[in-house]
């Protein structure tokens, strides 16, 4: 019988929550890695058993974890990430230039046909790539070198390079999101890139429609229709028909655009979710009710969806990388908060219930469908 | 023969319990003991001290004999307690964070 496992990363530590496909009885195992951060852990789409995990500490820097058994066990392999060259600057808080220093890896992304092949979203931004596992790394220089790197910006949670999303048919084709820079494209494998943020405003930066500077939160796409994008920036909720090139915003009847993950269903491709959250300074849901909402229609249309979530008190937040969806039918969705609790819906976000509830905060929820 | 004493965490990584007994040709130094343990537990890589600049990560702290020697150059050779296996080199996460 299929089942799903939920990989949950958080701030003391990595937990597997895993369940057969009713979804109603989860086993709850961990924690992994006691005690460090787990920005993010991911299966490979070419072998479920193959997992990787970002690791670290303020103390003791950064590790990537690899399990070749569906997690039952790990081990420690390359955690050399060296940029390419000369690294340069970016801006500073205070708009001096700033060394780009190697801090942490934030995201994951193993390739959709080999499972040695994975990419890492780093801070300071850059993507590196590694062919063998992860036991070696190599920065694709090309984004940080391609003219605007200097203009870049920390946002408040550090420069750091969130989002990758991988074309499923072509490989030349890779998207990637950096707060504070924007999104941006390469259409020959990671060799040379360009912003795509035409269409996003942005009030909090000297030239609102400028080319770079957009805090882009996370980008999400269906596999169908790799063209589509969906994007959740610091403010506002934008969609791009044409893989970018042009954005308009979709945030429509939202009570706030304001959030951090975006998803989109794994077989309605019109279908998304987003969590939105009161405003860039108060990281929590509005009027203290947790509450995802749903739009069928692409955006612009959305329902609250509340069943299951509390509706008086709550004061989480759901952080970039802390949705997923299954690919059982009906669709799963998940959530992690920064209050440690794990939300499960079997049924596309009609109900909810927790799995648990008190984890250490949330950081981030990927989930694999198993045979 | 110098034992070193890492903290929770690296112990865990390394997969040791306990003291980590290494064997140091020459003279002892915080460089050489740390290559020998990076060459014995090749997970510590980075974990300790950069891996290009070998730079001490800024939370770790190292101590021995009672003293704080995370400032001392890496060539300075170590105490003789130290080298002679009397007293632990401690490697220690700082107190920092919460």
């Amino acid at each position: 019988m299929s089942g799903v496992r939920l990989l949950v990363g958080t701030r003391k530590g990595a937990f597997v929550l895993t369940s057969d496909a009713r979804r109603d009885r989860w086993d709850v195992s961990g924690p992994l890695f006691a005690g460090w951060e787990i920005y993010h852990m991911k299966g490979s789409p070419a072998d479920p058993s193959r997992l990787y995990a970002s690791q670290s500490t303020g103390w003791f820097g950064q590790l990537i974890q690899r399990s070749s058994d569906g997690g039952k066990t790990w081990e420690p392999v390359g955690n050399e990430f060296v940029y390419e060259g000369i690294a340069g600057t970016h801006q500073w808080y205070d708009g001096t230039p700033h060394p780009w220093e190697f801090a942490r890896v934030w995201h994951l992304e193993p390739s959709q046909r080999d499972p040695d092949t994975v990419y890492a979203g780093v801070e300071d931004a850059a993507l590196f790539r590694s062919s063998d596992g992860a036991k070696t790394w190599q920065e694709l220089p090309g984004l940080r070198g391609h003219g605007s790197g200097p203009s870049w910006a920390p946002g408040a949670g550090g420069m750091c390079l969130h989002t990758i999303l991988l074309h499923p048919s072509n490989p030349n084709r890779i998207i990637i999101a950096i707060s504070a820079a924007g999104a941006f494209r390469s259409d020959d494998a990671g060799k040379t890139w360009r912003p795509i943020n035409r269409g996003l405003r942005s009030e909090q930066i000297p030239n609102p429609t400028a080319e770079v500077g957009h805090c882009v939160h996370r980008i999400a796409m269906h596999r169908s229709r790799p063209d589509v994008l969906f994007m959740q920036k610091h403010w506002d909720v934008m969609r791009s028909d044409d893989a970018g090139e042009s954005w308009r915003e979709v945030s429509g009847n939202l009570p706030s655009d304001f959030g951090f993950p975006i998803e989109v269903h794994a077989h309605e491709p019109e279908t998304l979710y987003v969590v939105p959250i009161k405003s860039d300074s108060e990281h929590y849901p509005p009027d203290g009710k947790l509450r995802v909402y749903r739009s069928r229609t692409g955006g612009n249309e959305w329902e609250a969806l509340t069943k299951g979530l509390p509706q008086r008190d709550c004061y989480v937040n759901v952080l970039r990388d802390a949705t997923a969806v299954d690919s059982l039918d009906p669709c799963g969705v998940y959530f992690g908060t920064t209050g440690g609790q794990v939300y499960a819906s079997a049924d596309a976000g009609d109900s909810w219930a927790p799995i648990v509830r008190d984890l250490p905060a949330v950081m981030s929820v990927e989930v694999q469908t198993l045979p | 023969m110098i034992r070193v004493a890492l903290p929770a965490h690296l112990r865990t990584l390394a997969r040791v319990s306990g003291e980590v007994q290494l064997d140091i040709a020459g003279g002892a130094t915080q460089r050489t003991l740390l290559d020998a343990l990076e060459a014995r537990h090749p997970m510590l890589r980075g974990t300790i001290r950069d891996h290009v600049t070998k730079q001490r990560r800024a939370f770790v702290r190292f101590f021995a004999c009672g003293e704080d020697l995370s400032h001392a150059p890496p060539d300075t050779p170590l105490p003789d307690a130290v080298a002679a296996g009397a007293e632990p080199f401690v490697v220690l996460g700082a107190m920092a964070g919460g």
